[in-house]
Parts: C-alpha cells; structure tokens; sequence
C-alpha cells in the first residue's frame, strides 16, 4: 500500500529550511540518510548541526518560534505534515544528547519508563537486561538495577542513555555530540558501542571531533555558515572516506585538514 | 621614560602586598553579623516568655503534665486542661487544608511552569498571588458566610451547624494553595532543561513528562511547599476564630464545631483576663503546644521527604 516502505532510505530530508523566527538558521538541506549505517554531521561552531539534527525528531517544536520549510520524509511519510503527532515521532527517532540526562530514578526504572509509557506489554526484565546488554552497560550494572543512576559516572550514565533509547526500539537514533561531556577511555566504549548498534539501527550524529566523525561515521555531512546570510547549510555530502581524503569543496578540505574552524 | 619606569619598579613587595585594614568591610561584617544575631535573640526572648509563663501555668496545682497531654477536655472552668481538645481541632482543620491545597496547588503548579503559553502566565501568576495577599479576616467571613451554607445544604442543615472544621478547612486551603502553587512551580521550573528534553525524546507525553519526570524531581521543592502550607495553616487564627466554633471539644469530625489552638488564645486573650490566673497562664502553654505541633508536623513531612527522594536519587 505505502511504497515509500521501499525506499532505500532511513529517513531524507527535501529542501528544508529551519527558521527560528524571521532567522532562517538552516537553508535548502537535502540528505539521504542510508538505513544501517551511521552519519556524522560535521562543521564548525554554530552552523546549525544541532539545529538540523533536533529537526529529525521535532525537538525544535518546542522553541515556541521555530517552523520549517520543506520536508523530513521517514519511509515517504513527511514528519513535518499536519497530522503527525510529535509524541509518535520522538518514540520513532529517538535522542541522546550532549551531557548524559538520565531520569531522578533507579536504573531499573531509567529503562523501564519509556518502555512503559509507550505501551510495552512484554517481560520488563527481559527488556531492561536486553537493553542494557546491547548498551554494553549490563556487566557494570546487574547487581545494582534498584540503585539511582546518578551513582553511575558519566559514560555510564550515558550509556545508560543510550540503553533508554534502545529499549523502545526506534527506527533511528540521533546522537548530540554524546561523547563531547566524556573522557577518553568513555568515549572509546560509546564509539565501539555505535558499531554494534548500527547492525539494527540508523544513526545520525552530530559531532564537533572531525577524528571521531573518521572514525566512526560511513557518511559524512558537511555544514557550513554562509557568511552573508548567517544561516547555515550542508556544502557537501559523501562516504566519510572522500570527506576526509578527497574532497570536493575546498572548504571541507580546509576544514577537515584543520585549516580553520 | 624608560629611565622612570625602571625606577619604579624596583617594588618594596613586603610593604605592597601587606594586610590593609578596610575599615568599610569591617563595619559590614559586625552590621550583618549584629542582625544575625538579633534575629536569634528574638527568637529566644519569644520562647522564654512562652516557656516561663508555661511553667506558672504547669506549677498550678490544678494542672499536671499528664492530664495536659492525654486527657481530652479543656474545660478551665472547671479545671479540666486536656490539650487534645484544642490539638484535634486544629489537625483536623489543618489536614483538610492540605488535602485541597496539595492537589490544586501542585496541578496549577504544573500548568503554569509546563502547560501554560508565557502570555497566560505574564495574567495567571500575579493573580494566584492576589489570592495570597487576601486578609484573613475576609478569608474568615467568606468561610463562615459562603462556604458554610453550602455545606450545610450539601450535608444536610440537620447534621451540621454554622461553625464547622469543614469550612474552616476547605477555606484554609485555598489561602495555602497559592503558596503550595508559587513555590511547586519554582521547583519545577528550576529542573533542568535537559531532564525535560531527556523525556520528551522518549516519546512522552506532555502530561506524563510532568507528573512522572518533572515532578519527582522536583519533590524537594514540592516538600518544602508543603511544609509551609502546614505550618501556615497550624498557625492561621482568623479564619478558624470565626468560622470553626467558639468552644473546645475533642473531634476529628469535619462537620463538628471546634476550637483550634489558636482560635482558642485569640477568644480568651481578646477578653479581661486577670493576670496571673489559670486561665491567663495556660494560653502560654497552649502557645507552647503550638510550636510543638508545627514543630513535629515540619519533622514528619521532612522525613517523608527524604524518603521518598531516597528511591530516586
């Protein structure tokens, strides 16, 4: 019936625009993200990354005067229609953002909860435990699921984020510059953690470390400010590899080279 | 020029770097610190007239301590001073003030910090203080001359007069429920951002965001709300002198006439007490019971406080 079932994309975006307000912080964006592999999003301070990213998952909705122009299809369906309720997008796309924000309860709970709202009538045990295996968290964790997780450290709690995300199995995962709060040794497990998500979901991530981005990404988006406008857009977009050996806008190549930015 | 400049700087540092006396910052300190201690002593000189002329009171011969705390009369009259007669009616009024503060306060809370648009609550905030600044004295006669009436009709005039806890109550509660409101929303507002953004990207719904993330999180805040609503209402006057009887008696019934604590001191005091009699003395004691019973409310609601927050954090 819905032959946008077989597209060969997660999720794409068509000529959007992003504005807050009279701004227009984003223009004329037009990405394919491919199913099953991870994206970075890349490019310097305040050039809109975050500000796209958010679009994916409607979290711009609530600065009261953000609108979009265009659209965001996931499978055909465009996000941005009139009858699509925000609430079942977000449990579609999930989030993990740039400080770890676990929830003022156990760690148990931490996972349960979304699943629970979101209607979850399975074994909740099993469901914690398979979330926070597939978090790489289990091991460090099953001997204290009742305790809070603000005892965990921060690449715990992240990864405790991360395991929330999983347990509500959405199509896609948005990723904030999660490893930017973290050390390195944290940062390592959520980029070997990434890996092994990437076998059932979508990523798209947003990050400001052009290495993390080589190292993890199999796509790679390049934005920019423009610099009359002030507003931002992707000036290129390919496999991480060309990004990063030979690009074809000589600013991603300043830019990946460390030039400026 | 350059010549100058060599010269001066060749710096005694010892002298430069020494302690300089700042007589302004001196003065601040001892002024705040004058304050400070002022409030204490305060505090203290109230407690030592309540204390000392308690103790008159418990000297009598006519008044000891276990008659004062277990027995259920207080009848001066006749030389009964069972507290329980007072303490009842103020926990019973007190307790349905919280009932209908709580839950109105706390939703109205959540809709102003998460439901409402900034222009509905530039309109909603200042009012809701309005209802704040009301006297109680009119808060008194809205209860004696509104509420009770259609109480009355709702239970039925037989089986409940025109004093009535009830009332008293329901009425204590709406002059609490702006303060349970304004500081429960500070609380939730000041939750962090990204608490908020955590449970919306789960797929929560507005309403579950707030009652299930928000609101636990913000508990302590919500607790400390709820500590000085109870605190407000043990020590409101007004409101239950006029509308929740002239008389003690020992009921926890809503629909019985009862005199609180402080409905009692403010009847006996406004009359001609004599000086030095029973009667006199025992308002001290009454005052004392009043601390007490504010004092052991505030550690019971702490505790629960605590309690629940060790689940979460």
């Amino acid at each position: 019936m819905q032959p946008a079932n077989n597209t060969q994309y997660a999720i794409e975006t068509r000529n959007l625009s992003i504005f807050y307000g009279e701004f227009e912080a984003v223009t004329n964006v037009n990405l394919q993200i491919e199913k099953q592999k991870i994206t970075a999003i890349i490019g310097p301070s305040g050039c809109g990354k975050s500000t796209l990213l958010r679009a994916f998952n409607r979290m711009n909705d609530f600065v009261p005067t953000s609108h979009v122009r265009g659209e965001i299809l996931l499978q055909g369906t465009n996000l941005y229609g009139k009858e699509i309720d925000p609430v079942e997008v977000r449990r579609r796309i999930g989030m993990v953002f740039q400080k770890p924000n676990p929830f003022p309860k156990s760690i148990y709970e931490n996972i349960a909860w979304g699943a629970r709202i979101n209607g979850y009538k399975g074994n909740m045990d099993e469901l914690v435990e398979q979330s926070l295996r597939a978090a790489a968290l289990w091991d460090e964790v099953k001997d204290k699921l009742k305790q809070s997780a603000y005892a965990l450290s921060g690449g715990q709690q992240q990864r405790l984020c991360i395991a929330r995300t999983i347990a509500i199995q959405p199509e896609i995962i948005l990723m904030d510059e999660p490893a930017s709060a973290l050390d390195p040794i944290a940062t390592l497990k959520i980029e070997e953690l990434m890996q092994e998500l990437k076998r059932n979901y979508t990523i798209i991530i947003v990050t400001h470390n052009m290495q993390q981005a080589a190292r993890v990404s199999d796509y790679t988006a390049m934005m920019m400010l423009h610099g009359d406008t002030r507003s931002g857009t992707v000036i290129e977009y390919d496999r991480t590899d060309v990004i990063f050996t030979r690009p074809k806008d000589k600013r991603t190549e300043d830019y990946v080279t460390g030039r400026f930015g | 020029m350059t010549t100058k400049i060599s010269s001066l700087a060749a710096p005694n540092w010892a002298a430069q770097l020494r302690k300089k006396a700042r007589w302004g910052e001196s003065a601040i300190e001892a002024s705040l610190f004058a304050v400070g201690i002022l409030t204490i002593l305060i505090t203290l000189a109230i407690t030592i007239v309540l204390g000392d002329q308690a103790l008159l009171f418990f000297a009598e011969p006519e008044v000891n301590l276990q008659e004062f705390f277990l027995t259920t009369s207080w009848q001066p009259q006749i030389g009964d001073f069972g507290i329980w007669a007072l303490v009842s009616a103020t926990l019973t009024t007190s307790a349905i003030a919280i009932l209908v503060a709580l839950p109105l306060g706390l939703s109205a809370a959540i809709y102003l910090s998460e439901y409402a648009k900034p222009r509905a609550r530039a309109v909603l905030k200042p009012i809701l203080e309005t209802l704040a600044g009301i006297p109680t004295v009119v808060y008194g006669y809205f209860a004696l001359l509104f509420v009770s009436p259609i109480v009355r009709n709702l239970v039925g005039v037989e089986k409940v007069g025109v004093y009535n806890m009830l009332s008293a109550g329901l009425v204590m509660g709406i002059m609490i429920l702006p303060l349970i409101a304004s500081i429960s929303e500070d609380a939730l507002s000041a939750v962090p951002n990204s608490l908020r953004e955590g449970a919306y990207a789960m797929g929560a719904t507005k309403f579950e965001v707030s009652s299930q993330v928000l609101v636990p999180a913000a508990l302590s805040g919500i607790g400390a709300s709820v500590i000085v609503g109870i605190s407000r209402a043990v020590g409101e006057t007004m409101i239950v002198a006029i509308a929740s009887g002239a008389g003690p008696k020992f009921s926890f019934n809503p629909l019985d006439a009862a005199e609180t604590m402080t409905g009692h001191i403010a009847r006996i005091s406004g009359g001609d007490l004599p000086y030095g009699t029973v009667d006199y003395t025992s308002l001290f004691a009454i005052a004392l019971m009043l601390f007490l019973v504010t004092l052991i409310l505030n550690l019971i609601s702490q505790w629960i406080v605590t309690k629940f927050r060790e689940q979460y954090e």
